[in-house]
C-alpha cells in the first residue's frame, strides 16, 4: 500500500532484462556484434518508451531516474553563458525540482514557487502573472507524489506557450496510472522514472521536445546524443522499456480497478470515522492515492501500527523528536496544525485487491481508535 | 517516512516496539493530586501525566500522549519506572534510565525522549506546589 515509494520489478519486466546481464552483455558503443545487440535493443526500449508518450524516438534521452531527468530538464534548459534567468514552479515539488531550484536561486538565478489552492491546485493565475522577460522555464509536476493531485498541465503549457516559455513537467507518479501524451499535455520536457512502474530502479527517461534547446550536466563520452554521458544502463533501459509496454498494456483495467479500491477506501474511511480530512483533490487525483489526515493522532505512530499489521503505508508527518521536517506540500495546502501531523498516504498497486482494502478500512479504524484513546487531545 | 529499513527489521529495539504497541498506564487519573503537561499541536507532540501521591509515593501514574513511537513508548516506559517509588527516587531518574530501559533509542530519535520524564517531573512539581 506504498505503491508511490516504488514498485516491485514485476517478474515479465525482470525476463527482458536478464539476458543483457550475462549473455548480451555488450557495450552499445562497440562496433562489434556483441555491441550491435546491446544497441539495437537500446534503440527497441527507446521507440518503445516513445511510441507511448507519443513522442519521437529521439526525442528520449535515458538517465538514471526521475531525480536526474529533472535536474536535466532544469538545469540543461538554462544555457551556461546566459547570466541570471528566472524559473518558475511550484510550491509542492519532488525534492529532486526543489533542490536543484534551490541550488540554481544560491548560484544566482530567480526562482518563482507558485503557491497552490487547498487541493493542491497550482494558481494559475499567479503562475502568468509571476512570468518575467527573463523566465526560462516553467517546471510543474503532472501529478503529485504524497497527496495525488494533478495538476491542469494542458492550461500551464498554453500559458507557456503564448509567452515563449519552456515547459517541464514531472511525470514520475503519473506514467502508468493516467495517460501521458506529450503533444496532449503540451509539454516541451517531461521525466519518468522506471521503479514507480514496475521497473527496475535507478533507470529513468527525460523527454526532450524537438528543437528544445538543452545542455549537458554530465559529460564525457557522448552517449545520448551528449545530452548524457555515459555507458548506458542496457539492462535498465531494457527493463524500463518494457515496463512502459506492460503499464500502457494494462493502463485502463489496471486504473479502473485502482479508482475503484480508492474511491471505496475513501468512501468508507470519511463515512466512518470522525475527524479526519481527505488531503489533495476530491476527483483530479491519481487513481492509486489515498491521503487522509486524522485528528488527534500522529503519523508515524499509525504507520507502525499498520506496518505490524503488515500494511506499508506512508506519512508526511514528522513529530519534533527527528531531524526531518513535517511534508512541505501539507504545509502548502495549507492544512491546520491538528490535522498535518496526523497524514497517512496509501498509495495502491496493481496488484492490491478490493478484500485488502476490506482489511485496511478494518485496520486503519482499529489504529486511529488505538491512538485516539490514548491522546489527550481526543474528546477534550 | 520509514519505520523498518527496506529488509523489514525495525529501526527500533524489540522493547520500544512493545512499550508503543501494548503500553502501559494508559489514561488520566481522576482527582490527581499532581499533573504536568508539555508539547503543543504544532510541535506534534503533547504529554501530558497524571499522578496520585500517597505517603510521597507515586502510588499511580498514568499518561495521554498524542505523538510518534518514541513519545508514547516513553511515556509508558516513565510511567513503569516511577510507579510505586518515592517523590525523590522518581527525581533521581534521568533521561538515560529511560533510554536504557528502552534498550536504546535510533540515532536521531532520542530528541523528543526526554519530554514523558519532562511531563512527569512537571507533574511531580504540580503535586507539591498544591501541598505546601
Ligand atoms: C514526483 C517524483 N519525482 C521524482 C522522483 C524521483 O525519482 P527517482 O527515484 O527515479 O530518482 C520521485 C520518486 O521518488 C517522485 O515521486
Amino acid at each position: 500500500m506504498d505503491h508511490s515509494a516504488t514498485t516491485p520489478v514485476d517478474p515479465l519486466v525482470l525476463d527482458s532484462m536478464l539476458p543483457y546481464f550475462s549473455e548480451l552483455f555488450g557495450n552499445p558503443s562497440s562496433l562489434h556484434s556483441f555491441g550491435n545487440e546491446a544497441s539495437e535493443a537500446l534503440s527497441l526500449a527507446r521507440r518503445q518508451v516513445a511510441e507511448i508518450i507519443g513522442a519521437l524516438p529521439e526525442e528520449i534521452i535515458f538517465t538514471s531516474g526521475g531525480t536526474e531527468s529533472d535536474n536535466l530538464a532544469i538545469r540543461g534548459v538554462i544555457p551556461h553563458d546566459s547570466g541570471k534567468k528566472h524559473v518558475i514552479t511550484s510550491a509542492v515539488e519532488h525534492p529532486a525540482v526543489l533542490n536543484t531550484c534551490a541550488f540554481l536561486e544560491k548560484v544566482g538565478h530567480d526562482v518563482t514557487y507558485v503557491p497552490v489552492d487547498s487541493n493542491g491546485v497550482v494558481d494559475l493565475e499567479y503562475l502568468e502573472k509571476s512570468i518575467r522577460d527573463d523566465t526560462i522555464v516553467i517546471s510543474v509536476m503532472h501529478a503529485n507524489n504524497e497527496v495525488g493531485t494533478i495538476q491542469p498541465l494542458k492550461e500551464i503549457a498554453q500559458i507557456a506557450k503564448k509567452h515563449g516559455i519552456c515547459f517541464h513537467t514531472d511525470a514520475v507518479q503519473s506514467v502508468g496510472k493516467i495517460p501521458v501524451n506529450v503533444d496532449d499535455l503540451g509539454v516541451d520536457l517531461l521525466s519518468i522514472s522506471s521503479h514507480k512502474i514496475y521497473g527496475p530502479k535507478g533507470v529513468g527517461a527525460l523527454y526532450v521536445r524537438k528543437g528544445t534547446m538543452i545542455e549537458p550536466i554530465v559529460f564525457g563520452g557522448n552517449h545520448e546524443k551528449g545530452i548524457r554521458s555515459g555507458t548506458e544502463n542496457v539492462p535498465g533501459i531494457i527493463g524500463l522499456g518494457k515496463a512502459m509496454v506492460l503499464a500502457q498494456e494494462r493502463l485502463e483495467p489496471d486504473s479502473e480497478k485502482m479508482r475503484q479500491m480508492r474511491d471505496s477506501l475513501i468512501k468508507r474511511i470519511l463515512e466512518s470515522v470522525d475527524d479526519v480530512r481527505l488531503n489533495g483533490h476530491p476527483t483530479q487525483r491519481l487513481p492509486n492515492n489515498v491521503n487522509f489526515s486524522f485528528k488527534y493522532v500522529e503519523g508515524e505512530s499509525m504507520l507502525m501500527l499498520l506496518d505490524m499489521k503488515g500494511i506499508g503505508v506512508s506519512t508526511g508527518s514528522a513529530c519534533s523528536s527527528r531531524s526531518q521536517k513535517s511534508s512541505n506540500v501539507l504545509s502548502s495546502l495549507g492544512i491546520e496544525d491538528e490535522y498535518i501531523h496526523g497524514s497517512l498516504r496509501i498509495s495502491l498497486g496493481r496488484e492490491n485487491s478490493m478484500e485488502e482494502i476490506d482489511y485496511v478500512v478494518k485496520s486503519l479504524k482499529e489504529t486511529v481508535s488505538k491512538l485516539r484513546e490514548m491522546s489527550p487531545l481526543a474528546g477534550k | 517516512m520509514q519505520v523498518s529499513d527496506p529488509g523489514g527489521v525495525y529501526l527500533y529495539s524489540k522493547k520500544v516496539i512493545e512499550e508503543f504497541s501494548n503500553p502501559s498506564n494508559v489514561g488520566s487519573i481522576e482527582n490527581a493530586d499532581g499533573v504536568g503537561e508539555i508539547g503543543s499541536t504544532v510541535d506534534g507532540d503533547i504529554i501530558n501525566i497524571s499522578i496520585k501521591v500517597r505517603d510521597n509515593v507515586l502510588e499511580d501514574v498514568k499518561f495521554k500522549t498524542f505523538g510518534c513511537v518514541v513519545a508514547i513508548s516513553t511515556s509508558s516506559m516513565v510511567t513503569k519506572l516511577s510507579k510505586g517509588k518515592t517523590i525523590d527516587e522518581v527525581l533521581e531518574l534521568k533521561n538515560e534510565d529511560v533510554i536504557e530501559a528502552l534498550e536504546g533509542l535510533p540515532e536521531g530519535k532520542d530528541r523528543c525522549s526526554g519530554f514523558a520524564l519532562d511531563a512527569l517531573k512537571m507533574a511531580i512539581e504540580d503535586y507539591k506546589q498544591k501541598n505546601k
